[in-house]
């Protein structure tokens, strides 16, 4: 029953692309108020596919084209623990973020091709969340990567412009890295479907041939989820685009078609090996460092943030990392499964803190005309809402308790701990700090200190900005909750199984 | 396998463009040929030796080998994403042009760090 509403997810934010892209020209408001539902509808259905999921893998046929000798002939669509949680959060945060457009839009001419733009890229990580078909999935994977394209250079101003082009010839580079890996997939297995290919793939050592499409898909879904050193097109990026798209970009569509893309292949299709292991790890490591370091020297609100983001992956990267080590090594399974908790835990509550900072950024950006923080200055007064909470998720993200990014990051410290890997655990401790130091100064100048020459703006942001902003806040609150037992393994465990038991 | 490594070495010929190359035409000319190369290469793979099209002409004459058709349906989809991508890709790089009045990269600079 529950399998036959995954093509829902496609199929519903794909037709509103171009019913909006229509409609929203001659029935004025449309699409301010039909697509923030359409989304409020979605992250309804994921919410509550979560809530009966389980350990349960639902299968779909489109066509209904049967497996024919055991062979599956047509595209399957699948979903799993972890595919529904990443279905929730990229729900939700769109229903946010296009709810938080409602006001922020009237800057712009032509809101309605922001919105179709908006959908095309929801419907491709919806895809990307439900396929079984690897080729399917690079299908899915360009159309949210084109659309993202498209709105990072929304504005058409000459940053927007730069910052969409490198970001397009890398995002190229990086899909046809993953379309060659693919292909080399194809060539050495015969099949395209995940649960077919894992029963190829999942007990033979691996061949050359197999490596080979490893490596390749692991540098393209490394440029393409920004880790270190293929990070240099995201601060241009996430910081350019318009605010609720940078806090989809940096908040969802960064761990959908990068991290969690990452994670599919090389838990659920490839037999885990031990080189590759530590090869995501060291990634997730140096991307922890290396965006901590830059983000401290930025004065710039958003690039900071962008790169904020860099070092927060690296968190999640490298805690899943140490749990595939010890799968490989037949270690402690109970380990292994805190360290991958930790870090799917870490993805859940990075988009929201992440999406909140963003919104905050962009209500900044709305009242002030500027993203410079030296610009800015004593704000706390004159926008209370946008500063509190800010506060809140500058809190959560740098590990405060009793927010969620204190259990999370808690969690991978003490993984990394019982793991045996002291030195990661220590280094985690020293970015965290780090982190908090950037908030810090982040938080002083923009809302506390003398307030700039430029005066400050009269009153706080529209309703709908507010609105978005603090029930975002009650996220952060409320998510650290997840880490009592029984909501933990009613919503989170069944993805960290998903991803243990190495089966689609 | 000779006809892979000259694949293999169209696709390095498009990295090394791509990364090397100043003017903005000329990286999207990489690009292309690098995903040139990829279509290559999945209509290598697909390919049996004598093998015919996979069409049934008559009833019941099935052809004893056929080449493999699903490559070459995949690579039909990668064609359609490629013209996506130029097409963007070139619509972006004429407004910077319209902007700075150059296609050189390094007189394109209003971001840093």
């Amino acid at each position: 029953m529950m399998e036959a509403l995954l093509p829902l997810f496609v199929v519903i934010p794909l037709g509103f692309a171009f019913i909006t892209a229509v409609a929203g020209r001659y029935i004025p408001q449309f699409h301010r108020i039909a697509i923030p539902l359409v989304f409020l509808f979605l992250a309804g259905l994921s919410a509550w596919m979560m809530a009966n999921i389980r350990e349960n893998i639902l299968l779909y046929m489109v066509g209904g084209w049967e497996p024919v000798n055991g062979i599956p002939i047509g595209i399957h669509l699948s979903a799993d623990g972890l595919s529904v949680l990443l279905l929730v959060i990229i729900n939700t945060l769109a229903f946010f973020s296009a709810f938080y457009s409602y006001a922020y839009i009237e800057q712009y001419t032509s809101g309605q091709y922001f919105y179709a733009l908006f959908c095309l890229m929801v419907a491709g990580m919806n895809g990307v969340a439900v396929t079984g078909d690897i080729f399917n999935l690079y299908v899915f994977l360009e159309i949210a990567a084109i659309a993202s394209y498209a709105l990072v250079a929304f504005g058409t101003k000459k940053e927007e412009l730069e910052a969409s082009f490198k970001y397009q010839v890398l995002g190229g580079l990086g899909s046809l890295f993953i379309l060659f890996g693919i292909g080399v997939l194809y060539w050495a297995t015969g099949t395209l479907n995940m649960a077919d290919m894992h029963k190829l793939l999942g007990s033979a050592p691996a061949s050359p041939g197999i490596v080979f499409a490893g490596v390749l898909l692991l540098a393209g879904f490394g440029i393409k989820s920004a880790m270190v050193p293929f990070h240099s097109w995201l601060p241009d990026a996430h910081s350019s685009a318009p605010s609720p798209i940078s806090a989809m970009l940096s908040g969802v569509l960064i761990k959908a078609i990068g991290i969690y893309c990452l994670f599919r292949f090389f838990f659920n299709l490839f037999a885990v090996s031990v080189q590759f292991a530590y090869g995501i790890t060291t990634l997730g490591v140096i991307s922890m460092l290396v965006g901590g370091f830059l983000a401290i020297n930025q004065w710039d609100t958003k690039r900071l943030l962008a790169y904020s983001s860099i070092s927060q992956m690296g968190y999640v990267v490298m805690s899943t990392g140490i749990g595939m080590i010890l799968l490989c090594r037949g270690g402690d399974m109970k380990i292994a499964a805190l360290a991958i908790f930790g870090g799917v835990y870490h993805l859940v509550n990075h988009a929201f803190f992440k999406g909140l900072l963003f919104l905050n950024a962009g209500a900044l950006e709305y009242r002030l005309q500027t993203r410079d923080l030296l610009k800015m200055g004593g704000l706390a007064h004159a926008m209370p809402v946008t500063s509190a909470t800010s506060l809140v998720a500058s809190m959560a993200i740098s590990g405060i308790p009793p927010f969620n990014g204190f259990f999370s990051k808690l969690i991978i410290i003490i993984a990394a701990v019982r793991a045996g890997f002291y030195g990661l655990a220590i280094l985690a401790v020293i970015v965290s700090i780090i982190t908090l130091a950037y908030y810090l100064k982040f938080q002083r100048y923009a809302f506390y200190g003398k307030p700039s020459e430029s005066g400050l703006p009269e009153k706080d942001v529209p309703f709908s900005m507010k609105g978005t902003m603090i029930l975002l806040a009650l996220c952060c609150l409320l998510l650290s909750v997840l880490v009592f037992p029984s909501l933990r393994n009613l919503f989170l465990m069944p993805a960290v199984h998903a991803l243990m038991n190495m089966t689609l | 396998m000779v006809l892979f490594v000259m694949c293999f070495l169209l696709f390095l010929v498009g990295l090394y463009g791509v990364l090397t190359r100043r003017n903005l035409i000329k990286i999207i000319i990489a690009l292309s040929i690098m995903e040139y190369s990829l279509n290559l290469f999945f209509i290598l793979i697909g390919y049996v030796k004598g093998g015919e099209i996979p069409i049934l002409k008559k009833a019941g004459t099935v052809p004893a080998v056929v080449v493999d058709p699903l490559p070459q349906a995949m690579i039909l989809t990668a064609i359609v994403i490629g013209l996506a991508t130029t097409a963007l890709l070139l619509a972006i790089a004429i407004r910077l042009y319209r902007k700075y009045k150059t296609f050189d990269v390094s007189g394109i600079n209003a971001l840093k760090g």
